[in-house]
Parts: structure tokens; C-alpha cells; sequence
């Protein structure tokens, strides 16, 4: 369990990395066929979509496997939504904040603990079934999940 | 129209670089330059970039070095907060960007001479000022602004001569802000805590002095007003070695209010009660004391000592009664809020409130009309105020920029004749790869204690490294 778990974060590491250079040349290639080899081991059962619902009724449909968190899902796949995740999953802002359905919000296995609860208490249009994407991790139960994103992340309305 | 128009932006990102020129030959390719490399200013360059596709940005900035106060500001414990720099190095490296470091508005450039040279001015340039007390004595060496201890801890070039004394027992903070609690917890934390961090060396040998074993933090309205968020209080109450002591006479009624709270003020107000409740019950071997003080306004200062009246609350409001109360303070940090100030003559600002007078971040003419100085434009502290957490200023730099390609597109600024930009002629101009040297050195320097960089403070030093 602990060799899946390390193989997991240290994938999970490679594609963040790759994420954050992916505007530049130097990136290896080593890294991006390592990444995919794992992907597509993982390909058929692990498979878990996800969409992200906009404020403006907007739909983006998109997936991650099992063992992402759902800012791990923004993140791999480029997801358009701006400012999402700016601390990067260390629980410092509410920026990967998102709304869930009531049935979905009570399947979750984990509650949120006081740091998450903290951070959530910054957030602009807080609701009862508020979460921070980053401390979300997919199940395959999962699977089909759909998440509102605060008009204030992908609208930028506030002032 | 709206969505049409981003659609054809974003398609513009991903054509190849022959593709673009032919789009700029046809229209002048739109110059926009940021005032300030803090957050609003990456946030709103981010935006600018990925919704403008024939815009070119420019970022000028007054230090060699970028980021503002995720580098100045945020407490060097609070590294994570800093992960935004990943984020802004991103932009920063977008073919579409510039920066120009150790360039001021004021000094090296004039706001008109940019407006000259670009089809739109941004001003994020951010508060370096702080409000005062007004009292008598505010000048003693032992009064000092939280804001620049917090510049002193954080290497701010021109900061690092501030030598607080922290030989006394007490030191009181005026204000109950996250930087009044930030600035507590860097004199109340152990200091090996400290030393993986990247607090300046001359910060961490005077904080190893350093005798304070009490910091007050005194509001002047109650517990329901009090300004710091719930993360920052979480944490003081973990440090080890410290006792946070509340005064019960502060929270009478408040437990009664509590059910009636909207959920972040309510879950603010259980945790003081529940760490005022435990304190009642056990006992604390620590060395150093943290200890919230409400309803209490500053009325003068003396030496070793500063006298407060005794509040009451009218309307949420604090109204000083007879009543006083003096407390011990070898050292006052003044903490009640930042101000901007006014770096050239044609910024129409606000001097009572501390901002740029602006609609949406549209600057007002100077002028008493009231109307909007088209081309001109102001995101975060310097346009709102010194308020709001990391995600406040991102919110507010989107909604600037939106308002800019919106402009834009509706033709409210006169984009059809072609504008220079900036030229850097012969000053001493940090560019990104300057910059990336700086960041290099520091790194490397800071490996060598185990810390994730040793800023450096000079400014002479900076150009040398940077090779300017």
C-alpha cells in the first residue's frame, strides 16, 4: 500500500511539475512518457470523470483517476478556471473552493477538518456543502461527480 | 459577443508566431503596462494575457526584485503562502511579458510619459505607507509600525536598519489585523522554528536577543469586531511555548451571541471561548505569553507604558469612557492598517483614505468631474484599501483586467495608433533574466544555513548580482 501510495504521489509530483513548466522547452521527455506509461496502466479501471460547472451554467467535462485530489484534476487537465489552486493543496487559500451537490457532499468519506473549515471561512459565496477541491480525493464511486465553481474564481465579478 | 470574442482570443493563443504577426500587422498590437510586481499586478497580467491575444504586457516596478508582499509581507513561516510565485514566474516567462525592475513611477518614469508610450496604464503599486496613532511621542525610538518591523524581518532594502529593541519584557501591538498577529508570533516563536525559514540573518541574531516574553494585542472594540482570521489564531494558540491568556471580562454576553453569527465570525468567536474556557481549567509551564486585549483605544504613550481608554460599544462602534487602563510596553508596534502613497502628481489620489479614486478600478480624472480618466486603471490595495486575503486581490486584479478588455473591445480607449512601450535607454533596468540570477544566488546562499533562500537586502548587491 505504501509502494502505491509513493508511486501515486511521485506521479502526481511529475504531472504538477509539468503543469507548472509546461511553458517551457526544458522539460524532459523522460517525464512526460513516464507519466503517460503510468496513465495508461491505470487507463481502464481507474478512470473517474469529473465536471466542473460554472457559475454561468457552463459545463466542462473532464477526468482524473483514482487517488487525484480534484485539484490534481484542474491541474492535468489544464482545466480553465483562473486563480484555482493558488497555494498549490497546502490548505493557505479558498481558491480551489467548490460547491457540491447536497447527496455528493454527504457521500464524501472524509469531513473537513478545522484547517480546511478555516480556509473555507474566507471564501466568497460559502455554502453548506462547500469544500476545497485540493483535500477532495476521487474514488471511483465518484465517477459522473459534478462540482459548481463560485462565479467569483472563473467570473471574476467581485471588485 | 462577449463569449464570441473570448473564443477568437483564446484560438489566438494557441495560432503559431506567423499566424500572430499577421493579426498585429492589421491592428496595432495593444500595449498595456503594470505599475508593480505584487499580486494584483501578476493577477492582472495573467488575465490580460490569456483574454487579450494581441496585447503585449509590460511590468515596471520600483524594486530589482519581483512580487511585493508575497515577498515582503507574508510571514517567512508561511511559506505555502508563497507557492503563488509558481504561478506568477508562469506569466512573468510569457512571451507576451516584460519586466523592467528598478524602474519607479515618479523618479525614473512619469505616469504621463507611460500613457505616452502604452494604450493602457494599470497601478498596482500597493500601499508601502502606514496610518498612525496621532498621538504625542509617536516618534520615540520605542514606537515603531508593524509594517516595517515585518519589512525588517523580510529584507525590504532600507529596512534593515530598523534595530527594534527587543531588550524589554512587553510588547504592546495597537491593532488585531493578521500582521498585528503575524508580527506577534515572529517574537513569541521558538527560533529554531525560524531558522529553516527565510527571515533576514540580521532579523534572526536580533530575535535571538531578543527578551520579550509578552506581547499584548490590543483591539478597541470586542471580541465579535476582532480583525485577525481564524487560520492565524489556530496557529498562535499551537505555538509551543507560549500561553495565550484572554481577559473573561472581554467575552461577557459573548457566548450568548454566538448561535446568531454568520458561520466564519461564529466558528471565530467558539475557538476564542474554547481557548478562553481551557485556559480556566489547565495549567501552563510556558515561558511567554500571548495576550488579546479588547476595548481598549490608544490615548498616549509614555516611556515603558501606554495608556488606553476603556471602550464601550455603541453600534458596533468603540466610545472611549474615563475609564483607563495602562500597560506595560517596552516596545510599541503600531499594526492599525497600511496606506498608499502618491507617486506622481497626475494620479488622482485620495490623501484622507490612502487610494486611487477610481469606479471598478477606472481612475478619475484629477479634476472634480467625477468622470473616468479613459486608459488609466488601479487593482488591489492601492485601489480598494489595505484589506482582503490573497484570494481578494486575485478576485478584484480579474475584474480590473475584465474591465480593460472589455474597454478595449468597446473602443472607450483609443487603440488604433501603434505605442512604443517601454524604453529602457541607460538605467539600470532589472529584466526577467536579471531577476532569475538574483533568485539563483539566493537560493544557493540560503542552502548553505538550510534555508530556502537568503534574501539579499541591498540594493547595490541586487544590480551587481543580476549583472546590470
Amino acid at each position: 500500500m505504501l509502494v502505491i501510495n509513493t508511486c501515486r504521489n511521485t506521479a502526481r509530483l511529475v504531472q504538477r511539475s509539468a503543469w507548472i513548466r509546461n511553458s517551457f522547452p526544458i522539460i524532459g521527455p523522460s517525464i512526460t512518457s513516464r507519466t503517460f506509461s503510468l496513465g495508461l496502466a491505470l487507463r481502464q479501471q481507474d478512470v473517474v470523470n469529473v465536471t466542473f460547472v460554472r457559475a454561468n451554467g457552463t459545463k466542462i467535462k473532464t477526468s482524473g483517476k483514482v487517488g487525484d485530489s480534484l485539484l490534481d484534476v484542474v491541474v492535468n487537465n489544464n482545466v480553465d478556471l483562473d486563480g484555482f489552486g493558488a497555494c498549490e493543496g497546502t490548505l493557505t487559500c479558498s481558491t480551489c473552493h467548490l460547491i457540491f451537490k447536497t447527496d455528493d457532499f454527504e457521500k464524501l468519506p472524509d469531513k473537513p477538518g478545522d484547517e480546511e473549515l478555516d480556509m473555507l471561512d474566507l471564501a466568497y459565496e460559502l455554502t453548506d456543502t462547500s469544500r476545497l477541491g485540493c483535500q477532495i480525493t476521487l474514488s471511483k464511486d465518484m465517477d459522473g461527480l459534478e462540482v459548481q465553481v463560485p462565479s467569483t474564481i472563473n467570473d471574476a465579478r467581485a471588485a | 459577443m462577449t463569449s464570441n470574442l473570448l473564443n477568437i482570443c483564446r484560438r489566438g493563443l494557441h495560432t503559431s508566431s506567423v499566424r500572430q504577426q499577421i493579426i498585429q500587422s492589421a491592428t496595432p498590437t495593444k500595449r498595456i503596462c503594470i505599475v508593480g510586481a505584487g499580486p494584483a499586478g501578476f493577477y492582472a497580467a495573467q488575465y490580460l494575457l490569456k483574454n487579450l491575444s494581441d496585447c503585449v504586457v509590460d511590468i515596471v516596478e520600483k524594486l530589482p526584485v519581483p512580487f511585493g508582499l508575497v515577498r515582503f509581507g507574508v510571514a517567512p513561516d508561511h511559506p505555502e503562502v508563497k507557492n503563488v510565485i509558481n504561478t506568477f514566474t508562469k506569466t512573468a516567462e510569457h512571451p507576451r511579458l516584460r519586466f523592467f525592475g528598478n524602474v519607479a513611477l515618479g523618479t525614473d518614469v512619469s505616469l504621463q510619459g507611460l500613457r505616452n508610450q502604452y494604450h493602457a496604464v494599470l497601478l498596482t503599486y500597493g500601499s508601502d505607507q502606514d496610518r498612525e496613532l496621532q498621538l504625542e511621542n509617536e516618534q520615540q525610538s520605542h514606537v515603531i509600525s508593524a509594517r516595517k518591523f515585518v519589512a525588517w524581518y523580510n529584507g525590504l532594502p532600507g529596512a534593515d536598519n530598523l534595530e527594534p529593541d527587543l531588550s524589554g519584557r512587553d510588547v504592546t501591538i495597537v491593532g488585531q489585523g493578521n500582521v498585528a498577529v503575524d508580527v506577534a508570533r515572529m517574537l513569541l516563536s521558538p527560533l529554531d522554528a525560524l531558522r529553516s525559514t527565510d527571515t533576514t540573518e540580521y532579523a534572526l541574531e536580533a530575535l535571538s536577543r531578543s527578551q520579550v516574553e509578552r506581547v499584548h494585542l490590543v483591539g478597541r472594540r470586542g471580541p465579535l469586531q476582532a480583525a485577525f482570521t481564524i487560520k492565524e489564531l489556530r496557529e498562535m494558540l499551537k505555538l509551543p511555548n507560549v500561553q495565550t491568556r484572554w481577559r473573561s471580562d472581554d467575552f461577557s454576553g459573548i457566548a450568548n451571541q454566538v448561535e446568531q453569527l454568520p458561520r466564519p465570525r461564529k466558528r471565530l468567536t467558539e475557538l476564542m471561548l474554547k481557548s478562553l474556557n481551557d485556559q480556566e481549567k489547565l495549567s501552563s509551564s510556558a515561558s511567554k505569553q500571548f495576550l488579546p486585549i479588547f476595548l481598549r483605544a490608544p490615548k498616549s504613550i509614555t516611556e515603558g507604558e501606554m495608556e488606553f481608554s476603556v471602550t464601550e460599544l455603541q453600534q458596533d462602534a468603540a466610545v472611549p469612557t474615563a475609564a483607563i487602563e495602562r500597560l506595560p510596553a517596552n516596545l510599541i508596534l503600531r499594526s492599525i492598517g497600511y496606506k498608499s502613497s502618491c507617486a506622481d502628481a497626475d494620479i488622482s489620489f485620495d490623501a484622507r483614505r490612502g487610494h486611487v479614486r477610481n469606479r471598478e478600478g477606472r481612475v478619475l480624472k484629477v479634476d472634480a468631474s467625477d468622470s473616468v480618466d479613459a486608459g488609466l486603471y488601479v487593482a488591489g490595495w492601492l485601489g480598494t484599501g489595505p484589506t482582503g486575503v490573497i484570494l481578494t486581490t486575485m478576485s478584484g486584479a480579474f475584474a480590473v483586467a475584465k474591465n480593460i478588455c472589455e474597454d478595449m473591445a468597446a473602443n472607450a480607449l483609443d487603440t488604433s495608433t501603434s505605442k512604443p512601450g517601454f524604453e529602457a535607454d541607460d538605467k539600470r533596468v532589472v529584466t526577467w533574466d536579471g531577476w532569475r540570477r538574483i533568485n539563483d544566488f539566493e537560493i544557493e546562499t540560503g542552502k548553505a544555513k538550510g534555508k530556502p533562500r537568503e534574501k539579499i537586502v541591498s540594493i547595490a548587491e541586487m544590480l551587481r548580482v543580476a549583472g546590470v
